[in-house]
């Protein structure tokens, strides 16, 4: 403020000085006496103003005006304990007091208030009551006194309470039975799930089935019946399968040296014995109930190389009875694995190659049946009947064929009837064809009303060409063997005059097509090449040949049963004169030995004999030799070398037979 | 013309099982046949009970082993039999997908 007016006093000052002498108020001249009543007023300029120049007197001054107080210190510094130094204040109080006045008023609801009032009150009526209760009057007087003046509340707030009734509390629950609980647990490994896929698969195509197949009221009550049965038996048909491999197990180790001798067992001394070899006895297998009855056919099967069939019956005319198919398996020996009774003698059988599981069975009663070893049932599937064309006497030989042209499967039997029958398994039936008619050349008899009829020859034995489809042979009970071809139903191709008695077997060679070998009751074997009408070789075994078989390893190599309980057995290309072995192989001496069959793959025969036993044997070393090539050669392998090997013998004996004749 | 004979006729007989078992029981050498469920509860036995409470226990758990192992090799394989010969006998044990059967046997006897 002081400094705007100082300002205004000069600019006021200036104005002045300049309306009268210019702008020359600086110099300051002394207005002369005469001048001085123009002016009414006179500025005097005091003696201690400041001199300013012009440019100093118009120079401009700002001034701020703030509500700070100017005396207000601006710099007060604290000490301060948690920095250790000195700290200028942020903010100072700006309040600057001008002036204080102590008022003496007081609140009247104060305490000083109150206090003074008492006294006031209590000097006016204090001359009652003196002494002590003094301030008992007072505190009396004043509780009256605010009795009077009770304070209210400014809501007229009352509480007001009540209690109810507490209900008491009581428990009740329930409690119900438990589910029943299981325990469950489970792994899942990779084998689980993949039964359980295979389940499902396995629903999927039986339903599939289902919805295919028309169901016949035949099948059905046969299913129902099934069931029924099922769920009847005891659990113990289900273990079935799991106690014949135990009891196969158990067999394994009762004979364990048998089978370790048939794996393992070669025998060395055969070396020491230049040619000669022999025949280790291995398991002997039999059937409580086919003791009586006589082994009138043994085959191997094919495809199980350890099954072979054994049929049951009896060459005795008047001891005609009933038989037995039995099955046996290396792997058990003590009991067979099917056994179908029959009610006429077995005398011949055979498995089929490819179908393992079919067996054509010639009876003595001429019958002839085929069974399916898959069915459950203990009777043939087909068999032939009177009026089917069954022969009239009995069969001795079936020998199952390669399929027809309409893929049924077809096999052919020979019978003392003179016939050789073929029979094809259409469906449900067993149709039968003539194949051929044996008859006696020449003989002729004289039938009734003087028609002549050709005596019918008695078939025995007959086998089929490995190769040559539609050629056999024919063996007869008079001794003669026949050529024939499936196509001619009339004539044979060749005759043999074999030998002096009935044929008993006669096989083809496996190796060499046209070596062929037959064996006879007149204590012969003779080996023949088709082509000649002479046989090659005869061997003379000292009794009644009942059966004699080639090897299936090598084509020189053949064995021979007679009924004095003798295995003979030979190899042409070590010995043509005689056997390499000769060695009785039942225990009683009355045994007849009536079959022999090698096993195709395995170095054992089996042998049947008439009492029921089927004995099986394994051959040694020295009658399984291979042909010794030259050294430095590689050992051919395979059938030609056999053909070659027959063929040299072959060769050998024609010449000097050429001669010999 | 040949009759199909009739599939009913005849079928196997029920108790070949049975004949089975007998038949093992009467080999050289057996000295026990036990029958044991999935569960591994005896149902058939020819020894006393302790033993085949014994055995039943113990090879259940043995055989469940053994085909998980084969079965873990390879799924489509499945365990024939298993045979575990000591000094004294020989415990030959069949297992089947519901059964599976025991037979204790002492082949040099």
């Amino acid at each position: 403020s002081t400094s705007a007016t100082n300002e205004k006093t000069n600019m006021l000052l200036m104005s002045v000085w300049s309306c009268f002498f210019g702008q020359d108020e600086e110099d300051g001249t002394e207005m002369g006496e005469g001048d001085e009543w123009m002016q009414g007023k006179t500025l005097i300029k005091p003696l201690d103003q400041l001199d300013l120049t012009e440019a100093e007197l118009k120079e401009e001054f700002t001034r701020i005006l703030t509500a700070n107080n100017p005396h207000a210190p601006q710099n007060i510094v604290r000490y301060s304990f948690k920095e250790r130094s000195y700290k200028p204040i942020s903010s100072v109080d700006q309040l600057a007091v001008h002036f204080v006045l102590e008022g003496n008023l007081l609140h009247q609801d104060s305490d000083e208030a109150r206090r003074q009032r008492a006294k006031q009150g209590g000097e006016d009526a204090g001359d009652v009551e003196e002494g002590g209760g003094e301030e008992r009057a007072d505190s009396v007087e004043s509780k009256v006194g605010k009795k009077e003046q009770k304070i209210t509340n400014q809501f007229n707030f009352s509480e007001r309470a009540s209690q109810t009734l507490n209900n008491p509390l009581r428990e009740r629950g329930c409690q119900t039975e438990p589910p029943p609980r299981a325990n469950f647990s489970a792994t899942a490994n990779q084998w689980e799930i993949y039964d359980v896929y295979l389940e499902v698969l396995q629903k999927q195509e039986k339903n599939k089935e289902k919805a295919k197949a028309v169901p016949k009221k035949d099948d059905d009550k046969g299913k129902k019946k099934m069931m029924l049965v099922e769920t009847q038996s005891d659990d113990i048909t289900k273990v079935a399968k799991v106690a014949k491999i135990i009891e196969r197990m158990v067999n394994q180790n009762t004979f364990d040296d048998i089978a370790q001798d048939f794996k393992y067992f070669e025998d060395a001394s055969d070396e020491y014995r230049e040619q000669e070899g022999t025949l280790l006895p291995l398991w002997k297998f039999q059937y409580d109930k086919a003791k009586r009855l006589s082994v009138t056919a043994l085959c191997w099967n094919e495809s199980y190389k350890d099954l072979f069939a054994v049929g049951l019956g009896s060459y005795d005319f008047t001891k005609q009875g009933r038989g037995m198919l039995v099955f046996y398996s290396l792997k058990n020996s003590t009991f067979p694995e099917y056994i179908y009774p029959t009610t006429s003698g077995i005398l011949c059988l055979d498995i089929h190659k490819h179908l393992p599981y079919l067996v054509a069975v010639g009876f003595y009663d001429g019958c002839v049946a085929v069974y399916n070893l898959k069915e459950e049932t203990l009777q043939p599937i087909y068999k032939s009947t009177a009026k089917s064309g069954k022969h009239t006497d009995p069969v001795w030989q079936v020998k199952w064929q390669k399929d027809d042209m309409d893929n049924n499967h077809n096999f052919f039997s020979v019978s003392s009837d003179g016939r050789v029958v073929s029979w094809t398994l259409v469906k449900n039936e067993l149709v039968f064809t003539d194949i051929i008619k044996l008859s006696l050349a020449g003989a002729v008899s004289e039938g009734p009303e003087g028609v002549q009829l050709p005596i019918m020859a008695c078939g025995t034995s007959f086998d089929f060409h490995k190769q040559i489809d539609y050629l056999f042979l024919v063996g007869t009970e008079e001794g003669k063997i026949h050529k024939c071809s499936k196509a001619y139903s009339s004539q044979f191709l060749e005759t043999y005059n074999a030998h002096n008695m009935a044929v008993d077997a006669v096989k083809w060679n496996h190796f060499h097509t046209k070596v062929f070998i037959s064996c006879s009751s007149d204590w012969t074997v003779k080996i023949w090449d088709h082509t000649i009408k002479t046989p090659m070789f005869t061997f003379d075994l000292n009794a009644s040949v009942g059966d004699v078989a080639w090897s299936p390893y090598s084509s020189t190599v053949f064995a021979a049963v007679t009924t004095d309980g003798k295995v003979h057995t030979f190899d042409l290309s070590i010995n043509k004169y005689e056997a390499i072995c000769q060695q009785p192989v039942v225990a009683k001496k009355k045994t007849k030995l009536t079959h022999i069959e090698f096993n195709p793959v395995y170095p054992i025969i089996i042998v049947g004999d008439d009492r029921g036993y089927v004995t099986s044997l394994k051959l040694s070393p020295n009658l399984r030799k291979k042909p010794k090539e030259k050294k430095g050669q590689e050992l051919p392998k395979g059938p030609e070398v056999e053909i070659a090997k027959m063929e040299k013998l072959l060769s050998l004996l024609r010449e000097p037979e050429n001669s010999n004749a | 013309i040949a009759t199909f004979l009739g599939r009913k006729l005849q079928p196997r007989p029920q108790n070949e099982v049975e004949e089975t078992l007998k038949r093992i029981q009467g080999q050289k050498g057996v000295q026990g046949i036990i029958i044991v469920n999935a569960e591994g509860i005896p149902i058939k036995t020819t020894l006393d009970n302790s033993s085949t409470v014994q055995y039943a226990g113990l090879i259940h758990q043995l055989v469940m082993k053994a085909r998980s192992t084969v079965r873990d090799i390879d799924p489509q394989n499945d365990l024939t039999f298993l045979r575990v010969r000591s000094k004294k006998n020989e415990i030959m044990i069949a297992p089947d997908k519901d059964y599976f059967l025991i037979v204790i046997q002492n082949p040099s006897d």
